[in-house]
């Protein structure tokens, strides 16, 4: 499994990685292919306060619908809104395009207690 | 599709009866403000059109009368004709819920009875009709813990926890009742443990909801330790009943340290449903939450109360001031109440004894037919359901789980539940009910081994499937990202 070295990881699929003084989110491949056809997201607003473990929107695929859970806890402060209008383009591209929410931490070393790439990897191949 | 819609059908001024002309226009009948402009469009067909479109229709339909129908946890037994003749006695289905009580000792009767007997089924004290279907007797029970703990001032409790084999239903109705939602994960046999539970309970908790049955077909062998370690926390234990069908006359929530269970009538005590019918999700509690449950409660008049029944009949008592409320019009819906009474008066406590053995003997004999030919994550003696996984399959011949399902369709059975529980993979949950004749698992299992093996040789056999149905595979991912939620005009 290739994965980005640039960012962490969460046990439940999210990614978090530093940019700047804030914290971008997404979830992993391995989670999006999982999921399969990806058919609703449900994302915050801008300002929500959010919660590290505590799940910050929903993702809804014909499978079942899930939990998003942020890795961080701290104010979002953008949200990909183009992501619902082309979800096909959201599963393409995961760790770039497909990001999903933007998050001001209150404590950007938070991060450093999340899995790295090899963690992660171990956790997905074991899944 | 190939049937039209009945707009289609329509052509101007077609009737199916004749009506005489008002004797007056309708403005002389109404005030302006409730005159249509225009009349609405309705279609015009005649009766036999109307008559032939609906057959046509019904003769689509899947459903238990036809054919096999093992949609796991959802307990699709046939529905017996004698339940249905009686509940259409018009003693009972033309009776007015507003009946004074004395003229409708009978139905309190009934209700009465029903509620007696669900008791000693579950092993509980007491017993509402009221909650409509499965999902509200859990949101119904919790609301009544919630008003057990608020009556102890113990208004702190926050979370449930649910495990991660649980109904889809737990989490909701912990949500719609205020609290927030602890999930556990299941032990690598798939039931819940104390120790994983020790790590999430505290003072903070109001409740654990616990299926038993689970949703993999397996008993929670811990539960009399789950349940100990629950009240000593100061929570309370919910049974979801909806795998009841696995215990009747061999093990009761009650007895196993639940404080209240709901009931399904509509699969368990073999009323329609599934489109067929409202359902009914009574819900039975211990003597401590009796003061909670929903008002009016059928109650026996005695000395002080209103009555005009006299001494002995039966009243409604409305006088309930710990009750959480009403939750459902009148009380309940009580012409599955009938079918479900009718079920357990014709089968007795052997019938439904062996209705349970008969049913945990179907879903074990399908375990054992199919573990070579599928994944079976869970490999245990299985209880009234099955649980297996097309991931090996889905790896090695990008078969899944669907594409099984699906095909089914063209052996004129209805598919399992697929893709839950969450935690199998490619699930494919099968539950038979006591309903079936071996031959008739017989020819599900051949069914089965037939698509597997086609499965490996001629996969897109599968990717196609459905071949046979009057509407072949729909757009799924389509339909749920731009649904089309009304018809229109073309």
């Amino acid at each position: 499994m290739e994965l980005p070295n640039d960012r962490r990881y969460t046990q439940s699929h999210e990614w978090a990685k530093l940019d700047g003084d804030v914290v971008r989110v997404g979830i992993t491949e391995f989670a999006v292919e999982q999921l399969g056809d990806i058919i609703f997201l449900d994302l915050p607003e801008v300002g929500t306060a959010v919660r590290a473990g505590a799940a910050f929107g929903e993702i809804e695929s014909v499978k079942a619908v899930s939990d998003l859970i942020s890795p961080v806890t701290g104010e979002v402060r953008e949200v990909n809104e183009k992501l619902m209008d082309d979800l096909d383009a959201f599963a393409d591209d995961p760790w770039e395009a497909g990001w999903m929410i933007v998050v001001a931490p209150e404590d950007p070393s938070e991060l450093d207690g999340l899995l790295d790439a090899d963690g992660y990897a171990a956790k997905a191949e074991e899944a | 599709m190939a049937e039209p819609t009945l707009f289609d059908l329509s052509q101007p001024g077609k009737r199916c009866i004749t009506m005489p002309q008002p004797a007056r226009a309708p403005e002389q009948y109404l005030p302006e403000g409730q005159l249509r402009a225009e009349p609405p469009a309705l279609p015009e067909v005649s009766e036999p059109e109307i008559a032939r479109h609906y057959a046509r229709l019904a003769a689509w339909n899947f459903n238990v009368d036809r054919n096999f129908y093992p949609l796991g946890s959802c307990t699709m037994k046939y529905n017996p004709r004698a339940s249905e003749a009686i509940a259409a006695e018009p003693g009972w289905a033309r009776l007015h819920p507003a009946t004074p009580e004395e003229c409708m000792q009978g139905a309190l009767r009934l209700m009465r009875d029903l509620e007696t007997w669900l008791a000693a089924i579950l092993g509980m004290d007491a017993v509402s009709l009221q909650p409509p279907a499965g999902a509200a007797g859990e949101f119904t029970s919790l609301r009544v813990f919630r008003a057990w703990h608020d009556s102890h001032g113990d208004t702190a409790r926050r979370r449930v926890i649910v495990p991660d084999t649980a109904h889809g239903t737990n989490p909701a109705s912990v949500a719609r009742c205020g609290w927030d939602v602890t999930v556990l994960t299941s032990d690598e046999e798939g039931r819940v443990s104390p120790d994983a539970l020790r790590d999430v309970l505290g003072d903070d908790v109001a409740a654990i909801m616990l299926t038993n049955p689970n949703t993999l077909g397996l008993f929670e062998t811990h539960v009399l330790e789950i349940a100990e370690m629950a009240h000593e926390a100061g929570a309370l234990m919910y049974c979801d009943g909806a795998n009841l069908n696995a215990l009747l006359g061999h093990a009761r929530p009650g007895d196993m340290g639940f404080d209240a269970v709901h009931v399904n009538l509509h699969k368990t005590f073999s009323t329609p449903h599934g489109g067929g019918g409202p359902g009914s999700g009574p819900i039975a509690v211990v003597a401590k939450l009796e003061p909670f449950l929903p008002a009016p409660r059928v109650r026996r008049a005695g000395e002080g109360t209103r009555t005009t029944g006299g001494e002995g009949a039966l009243e409604w008592d409305w006088d309930r001031p710990q009750s959480i409320g009403k939750v459902q019009a009148w009380f309940g819906n009580f012409l599955v109440a009938v079918r479900a009474w009718a079920y357990i008066r014709s089968m007795g406590a052997e019938g439904l004894r062996q209705a349970t053995e008969d049913a945990v003997l179907a879903a074990n004999y399908i375990r054992r037919a199919l573990e070579g030919e599928l994944d079976l994550p869970y490999p245990a003696t299985c209880m009234h359901e099955c649980v297996f996984s097309a991931k090996t399959l889905a790896d090695e011949r990008g078969v899944h789980a669907a594409d099984i399902a699906k095909r089914l369709l063209d052996y004129g059975i209805h598919p399992p539940t697929m893709y839950f529980p969450l935690i199998v993979e490619e699930a494919l949950m099968i539950e038979p009910t006591e309903t079936e004749s071996k031959a008739t698992l017989d020819q599900f299992i051949a069914a089965m081994r037939e698509i597997l093996r086609d499965a490996a040789e001629q996969p897109d056999l599968l990717h196609e499937a459905p071949h046979t149905t009057p509407v072949r595979r729909v757009d799924e991912v389509n339909a749920a990202r731009k649904p089309v939620l009304r018809w229109q005009k073309t």
